[in-house]
């Protein structure tokens, strides 16, 4: 094992500069969604006073818990001392800071007053789980910047540990905080389950390895650096073995649910109910972001660059698809305002069938663009700092190697 | 208006002013000896002396009547031509009727549905900047001065007493400002009860009610024993809605 | 941020006082209100009416304070400027009182994103003319003739 030495990439490369311009036409369309949003009004979503949090919603709660979970590569060499995930870390940083990044500029872009953002900033109420985690989002920024100094330069290497140490355990309590604003709804049946935390962080493991494994490979192979087999297997199995555990969450949630009677309703819309959640749950979630990835991981198809990247942007699709049922099945269901009666008339869309949401362009180009903007980051941050090992073949990180 | 106008009308609008302060705070004593109802001088700030409620005899409230609808659109200018573009699930409602049904016996009730007002509100907890607040006096509303338009408050929301505002609004009355991007409800009509005793008037939903004489909606003060609707919560039993939450709603319902 | 806004302000002000010396300097044309006085001495209000609005908008907001004295709702009623027709004009009129100063001196204001910029037609002027009025009305009488 040699030492490691981080290198910017070259970008000068057509490909390079292909790579911006698409990622730069989608922040852009993004952009003009969320212009269109704002200079008409809400009126021009699918959101109303039912599904109040639409698509960005969706892409926006992915995004910040897979950033939390982009990190934990990071942490793994950290702290959890595994020498092999150590080279790993600057770029782990990168991607969830990016990640973070686009995931609030959805969310923000998205209020009703995106101008007020600086009251969001200097107005708190302590008891708001959302306030906590605007503290939680920013303090996540700067701790991780920290962690990134202390890992890139020499002299304050000596610190690197302790940073570490205290970026994961701001994560864990970041996601905790992004489950708890469902976690923590007692009004709604979707929500209103302390299980909700817990499943977020999980979540976040599996969300956040599977964009990093994507750009490890995606990263290394664009610029010809060596990326060694033994790294991936360590990290397509972890992968494995998040997404088994993000299934076996989902799994007690439903069982829990499905004990007690008066969640029965709600359960049997997500379940079995002829909404476009059921189907999503079944088809998306559960079918090609759970069992599919894990029969590649697991099957020999594991052993192949390929299906493995495919596998991880099933795991993606798996969790927007997861966010979605979550997030607006949560609303559409409809609110149990008065058990035992049966609502025969409102002219508040009170009744007993669920809500329908149809998201619009606007609003799901505004979310997609989350992910360009993270991208984005990412890309220009190679290209001017030195995040990515020039060499990542296994006889250079891989301590039991046996050249 | 020239000088001699002015002096001809023997007060200019600034002394006016001035002396009609400055007599409202001596007189204050002597109004609140003749006070019936229990209002506070204008100029005095809300105390939680009093805790504003209302109770909703639902076996007086009128299938198939909207007169509190109708009042309350019409005292806080929604639905007045404003929201043309918004859907029917994106307009603003701040009470609405709902007829319902008990699912075993079949037994059907009519109610108007608002903000409840609750001691412990859900959307005040969630609320990020803190716009969502209660008053002293225990009326729920959110100061659109400092609202983000999260939304969060109506997740929260074990009513779904919140509207999103979705569009550009040019007709808004005076006594109620409202815009787009931001969130309100019901505010228990605080520019009527705020003000003097004497022009202090109850909720447009509940004086229309009454004018309608349906009688089904009584306002007033839940901390006063002597209030009319202290009296009535008093004799008869009442219910919360979603009492289960223990948030201790301000509006309370009979015949539920 | 305040510091700011108040700077401008008094800069657009030295301008308008300006004007006399330069002629060419475009100046605002600036509505008078309906009554002698503002319940403020002008030159207080053009540089700090800002101050009177916040201040009353949180008395009003949080602790229900409803005095006309610095109300928004009385600021409206009093500087309503009306057209030819007679009908008072709101605030994207360039003739209206706050538009009138704004925009000349580029401050953006979103009061009238949510406030109505002219006044609400009462249906029933008088109605609400209780004996609090009248008790008024007797004081100010008898302070006047003081």
């Amino acid at each position: 094992m040699k030492k490691v030495n981080y290198l910017e990439i070259e970008g000068r490369s057509r490909g390079f500069l292909a790579l911006l311009g698409v990622l730069g036409v989608i922040v852009l369309a993004g952009l003009s969604g969320m212009y269109y949003m704002e200079h008409n009004g809400h009126y021009v979503t699918g959101m109303d006073n039912q599904i109040v949090w639409g698509m960005p919603h969706v892409f926006a709660v992915f995004l910040i818990v897979a950033a939390s979970g982009a990190l934990n590569v990071a942490s793994i060499g950290t702290v959890f001392g595994k020498a092999m995930y150590k080279p790993l870390g600057r770029l782990s940083s990168l991607l969830a800071i990016a990640l973070l990044a686009g995931g609030l500029m959805v969310l923000v872009l998205d209020l009703g007053r995106p101008d007020r953002l600086v009251i969001a900033m200097t107005y708190y109420n302590f008891k708001s789980i959302f306030a906590w985690n605007i503290i939680l989002y920013n303090g996540f920024f700067a701790i991780v910047i920290v962690y990134l100094w202390m890992m890139m330069q020499a002299s304050m290497n000596k610190y690197y540990r302790a940073a570490g140490f205290v970026a994961f355990f701001w994560r864990l309590i970041l996601t905790t905080g992004t489950g708890s604003i469902f976690g923590f709804l007692v009004a709604r049946q979707g929500y209103d389950a302390a299980i909700m935390a817990p499943m977020f962080i999980i979540m976040s493991f599996a969300f956040g390895l599977a964009i990093f494994l994507l750009v490890l490979m995606m990263g290394y192979r664009w610029t010809e650096r060596p990326l060694g087999d033994e790294m991936i297997r360590k990290l397509k199995n972890l992968l494995g073995v998040f997404v088994g555990a993000v299934m076996y969450f989902v799994l007690v949630y439903h069982l829990t649910n499905l004990y007690a009677t008066e969640h029965h309703g709600v359960e049997k819309f997500i379940l079995a109910g002829d909404s476009e959640h059921t189907p999503i749950f079944w088809f998306l979630q559960i079918l090609v972001g759970g069992v599919v990835p894990l029969v590649i991981l697991y099957s020999k198809l594991g052993a192949s660059r390929l299906w493995i990247g495919l596998a991880s942007v099933l795991v993606i699709l798996g969790g927007l698809a997861q966010m979605y049922v979550i997030i607006i099945g949560g609303q559409a269901y409809p609110l149990d305002i008065f058990p035992g009666m049966e609502i025969v008339n409102s002219s508040f869309a009170d009744g007993n069938s669920y809500h329908a949401y149809t998201p619009s362009m606007a609003e799901t180009l505004l979310g997609i663009s989350g992910f360009a903007v993270a991208l984005l980051i990412v890309t220009l941050g190679v290209r001017v700092l030195r995040f990515m090992p020039d060499s990542l073949a296994d006889k250079d990180v891989d301590p039991h190697h046996k050249g | 208006m020239s000088k001699s106008e002015a002096a001809s009308n023997g007060l200019s609008r600034r002394k006016f002013l001035g002396a009609s302060v400055a007599a409202g705070a001596s007189v204050a004593p002597g109004i609140s000896l003749i006070s019936v109802a229990n209002a506070k001088p204008v100029d005095q700030a809300i105390s939680d002396e009093k805790r504003w409620g209302m109770l909703i005899d639902t076996n007086k409230c009128a299938k198939g009547c909207s007169a509190c609808v109708d009042a309350c659109n019409t005292e806080n200018g929604l639905n007045t031509g404003d929201e043309q573009n918004s859907r029917q699930e994106q307009k603003a409602q701040w009470i609405r009727k709902v007829d319902l049904r008990d699912k075993l016996t079949g037994h059907e009730v009519s109610l108007p549905l608002m903000c409840q007002h609750c001691e412990n509100p859900p959307c005040v907890d969630v609320c990020p900047t803190g716009a969502s607040f209660k008053r002293e006096d225990g009326v729920v509303l959110v100061d659109k001065h400092i609202c983000i338009g999260c939304r969060y408050c109506m997740m929260a929301c074990p009513y779904k007493a919140r509207s999103f505002i979705h569009e550009e609004l040019t007709n808004q009355v005076e006594n109620t400002p409202r815009g787009k991007g931001t969130v309100e409800s019901c505010t228990l009509c605080v520019h009527r009860i705020d003000e003097d005793t004497n022009n202090q008037r109850d909720p447009a939903c509940a004086e229309a009610c009454n004018t309608e004489g349906h009688k089904a909606m009584i306002f007033g003060d839940l901390k006063d024993a002597s209030s009319d609707v202290s009296k009535a919560l008093k004799q008869h039993s009442s219910k919360a809605i979603r009492e289960d939450l223990g948030l201790n709603p301000g509006i309370r319902y009979r015949g539920i | 941020m305040k510091y700011l806004q108040k700077m401008l302000v008094l800069l657009s002000v030295v301008l308008l006082a300006s004007t006399t010396a330069f002629a060419e300097v475009p100046s605002p044309k600036i509505p008078k209100g309906n009554a002698e006085q503002c319940v403020e001495p002008t030159q207080e209000m053009r540089v700090n009416h800002m101050e009177y609005i916040l201040h009353q908008r949180d008395e009003t907001v949080y602790k229900g304070v409803r005095t006309k004295q610095h109300s928004f709702k009385e600021c409206i009623n009093c500087h309503t400027v009306k057209d030819d027709a007679g009908k008072a004009v709101n605030f994207k009129d360039e003739r209206h009182f706050c538009n009138s100063c704004h925009t000349y001196a580029a401050v953006k204001i979103d009061c009238f994103e949510c406030h109505a910029s002219t006044p609400t037609a009462k249906k029933d002027g008088k109605a609400h003319a209780g004996i609090n009025s009248l008790i008024k009305m007797t004081a100010a009488e008898s302070n006047n003739n003081e």
